[in-house]
């Protein structure tokens, strides 16, 4: 079989509990994202974009709704004759099996896949950022600096920093030192979870740390810290643009009011690298006679007669007669009916709003499961 | 679901009344309805009642036609077994040759093992159930049946297609004529054929032989005579797509919830292909209303009354009142349009007033990518 240059493996089992409701029936790579997408579309996006047609995807906690999104890859031109495609769930063996135990555990245990393309390079990825960036610059950086790993890192405020993987580099760039969510760091400099390793290297790598008992088998903790010590070139490379990590309510309700921001740098609305989704066959949105809209995201399947202020509607949304809606994301099928207020809200998908209602105090997030139906708050005569 | 059915669309339309529009490209593939081109509705329709064999025959200017159904992917027609089949014709008069591009394909025809096909036209724009067609067709047990629509506005809509004269108490066909736009009633004649491919085959070698050349349509109704023919009356919404003006009611019918509840339903969706556009953002100090708005577009100026095709860009301080602009352009500053049709790729310059009228509409043809 031929040879695969760069094979991406895209992480994509973390329930992201921190996400509350959004991710009691999916994993976080599955949660709807940005108006009509969902968040690991932007991983499978830019590896399209990027060129790679080799892509396998580790799955553990609930992947029916990934499984469903991604299919057999064919928003993102993953059909493919060689390569493609392929979710990497846990398995059995003669001897038992394990649940994927860590990052590199989940790599590990699924070396056979990557040995049957025999790449060069090896892409690792976590499937819940959002940014669009090109991976072949990184490879090319990673192979003129004679790398054994490469590491996307952003600069992040200095206040910020103890959130993050922190890398120390020298004047070159080559990392020096790495550390996880220092109380002072030294840089500025954040991993963004976007490895690429030389297959040789990181093979070598996962099979120590699957025999060290005492490891978390993580990448983070583990794979990069075994690497420094043993002196390989760990290269840093910067990247800049938008990335964010939607790990909580917040984050993931900061990053779609991102989105809406006038001068935002997310780039969402930039075709020249198009973000690729399963969609479903809607008509095009209807805005009613009396409807206005500011600063919001529309599409396909919606039909909007009440007001909707900087907010984002995905798929196949109605919204009533005198219902206001801000500083909200309202996800697909939502019924939002007559004479309804709701703000700084996230409404899941199927929700039915009945009228007469208010929901969020415009503080708080107010967060209503998916499926549920508000009944009406007029009061009966 | 049907089983045992084909379809076959055969594209020979008269495009006399809408040249504008089909410098480039055949009625089929006009767009209409912010996203769709006409033929979606016919193939959704063909597609939504479980047939999974379909062939189109098309004249030769079929780029933007096979261009828009690919491999059929969007309408799951990329199949093993049948899927989607496109045969051009190389002659200039299509429309009285339909018979010897049928004729050369015949193999295609032979070769697909349905014994029953629905022979179909494009531009009669609708949501129909064929199973319901098909089941009636069975029941009567003629050789072919042929869908109508019953119009009370055969003088502004419908005008040149074929009106049928039925007997309403038999559903059987009297006789055929032509809508001139002398009297509002009338049956038209959707163009939806249902027989046995054995009863195709031969009225397409009768057809073909047959020295004065004119549209297969026009030979099948030649047979009246020799075949039973039944009539399935459709009540549904149909837009006909053959004029200027009638495109551009069409359109503006869209916008009403009585038209557009009927055809864009949930469970018979209509599937066009796939442009992975972002979503619309409406910015700050836009206005719109009542318009039907597609993905991919940037709006901040208002508009009113009016269909959005993909990737269109409406800078501050435009108005559009009452248009239909087609896909991927750019409004700049300050323009003002009414009862205008844009076509697709067109970039209207800063500050320029167009206006036309409800019966006239004033089209800005496509402008090539290439010079």
């Amino acid at each position: 079989m031929a040879k695969k240059n760069m094979v991406a493996m895209i992480l994509a089992g973390g329930q992201g509990s921190r996400l509350g409701l959004m991710t009691k029936q999916m994993a976080k790579p599955a949660v709807p994202f940005g108006g009509k997408y969902r968040i690991i579309d932007f991983a499978l996006s830019n590896c399209c974009n990027s060129g790679i047609d080799t892509v396998g995807i580790l799955t553990q906690y609930k992947p029916q709704m990934l499984n469903a999104h991604i299919g057999i890859g064919t928003p993102w031109d993953f059909d493919r004759v060689h390569g493609g495609i392929a979710t990497l769930p846990p398995y059995m063996t003669e001897v038992g099996g394990d649940w994927y135990k860590g990052t590199a555990n989940a790599i590990y245990q699924n070396l056979n896949y990557l040995d049957g393309y025999n790449p060069e390079y090896v892409l690792v990825l976590s499937g819940d950022h959002i940014y669009k960036m090109d991976y072949r610059k990184m490879l090319k950086h990673h192979i003129e600096t004679s790398a054994d790993a490469t590491i996307a890192v952003i600069d992040v405020p200095l206040s910020e920093a103890s959130r993050f993987g922190i890398m120390n580099t020298d004047a070159d760039g080559v990392i020096e030192s790495f550390e996880e969510k220092p109380k002072n760091p030294k840089s500025t400099l954040a991993s963004m979870g976007i490895y690429i390793f030389t297959y040789d290297k990181l093979k070598k790598y996962l099979i120590e740390d699957a025999e060290n008992k005492n490891s978390e088998n993580d990448f983070g903790k583990n794979i990069i810290p075994a690497m420094l010590a043993n002196k390989e070139k760990m290269v840093a490379y910067s990247f800049s643009g938008y990335w964010k990590d939607v790990g909580t309510v917040d984050s993931y309700w900061e990053a779609h009011m991102d989105l809406l921001s006038p001068d935002n740098d997310v780039e969402l609305f930039n075709t020249d690298w198009k973000i690729y989704t399963s969609t479903e066959a809607r008509p095009s949105q209807y805005i009613g006679p009396e409807a206005q809209l500011e600063n919001s995201i529309v599409t396909e399947g919606c039909i909007i007669y009440g007001q909707v202020i900087n907010s984002i509607v995905f798929p196949g949304v109605y919204i009533g007669k005198n219902t206001r809606i801000e500083n909200s994301i309202i996800m697909e099928n939502a019924v939002i009916e007559d004479n309804v207020m709701v703000s700084k809200s996230i409404i899941l998908e199927n929700v039915k709003v009945e009228s007469h209602n208010a929901i969020g105090n415009g503080k708080d997030i107010a967060v209503i499961d998916s499926g549920k139906v508000v009944p009406s708050q007029a009061k009966m005569e | 679901m049907i089983k045992d059915y084909m379809a076959i669309i055969n594209l020979a339309e008269n495009e006399n009344d809408i040249r504008s529009l089909t410098t480039n490209r055949p009625i089929a593939s006009i767009p209409i309805g912010s996203r769709y081109r006409v033929i979606d509705f016919i193939l959704s329709n063909i597609v939504n009642c479980g047939i999974q064999n379909v062939g189109i025959f098309s004249a030769s200017n079929s780029r933007s036609l096979t261009d828009h159904v690919g491999t059929g992917k969007a309408w799951d027609l990329n199949r093993k077994i049948d899927g989607l089949f496109v045969f051009n014709h190389g002659l200039c008069d299509f429309v009285n040759h339909d018979s010897k591009l049928l004729k050369n394909n015949m193999e295609y025809i032979y070769r697909s093992t349905s014994d029953n096909v629905i022979l179909a036209s494009s531009y009669m724009v609708c949501n129909m159930d064929l199973a319901e067609v098909v089941h009636a067709h069975e029941a009567s047990g003629a050789d072919m049946t042929v869908v109508y629509k019953q119009t009370d506005e055969a003088d502004e809509e419908f005008l040149n297609c074929y009106t049928l004269d039925v007997d309403e108490k038999t559903n059987k066909l009297l006789g055929v004529g032509k809508n001139i736009g002398f009297s509002k009633k009338a049956n038209i004649c959707m163009e939806i054929f249902l027989m046995k491919k054995e009863k195709l085959v031969e009225l397409i070698y009768k057809s073909a032989h047959n020295l004065n050349s004119k549209s297969f349509i026009s030979f099948i109704f030649n047979e009246l005579g020799n075949l039973s023919i039944n009539t399935y009356k459709y009540d549904g919404i149909v837009l006909c797509i053959n004029t200027i003006s009638s495109y551009y009611r069409s359109n503006m019918k869209m916008l009403t919830p009585e038209v557009s509840d009927k055809l864009f339903r949930s469970d018979r969706p209509i599937y066009t292909k796939i442009k992975d556009e972002p979503p619309t953002l409406y910015v700050k100090g836009c206005q719109v209303q009542n318009s039907l708005i597609a993905d991919g577009c940037v709006i901040k100026g208002k508009v009113k009354n009016s269909v959005i095709g993909r990737y269109v860009d409406i800078e501050d301080d435009v108005e559009i009142e009452n248009c239909i602009i087609l896909q991927n352009i750019r409004i700049h500053k300050g323009a003002k349009l009414s009862h205008v049709i844009i076509d697709k790729n067109v970039d209207i310059e800063e500050g320029t007033e167009l206006k036309g009228n409800e019966t006239f509409p004033l089209v800005i043809e496509k402008k090539n990518l290439f010079k």
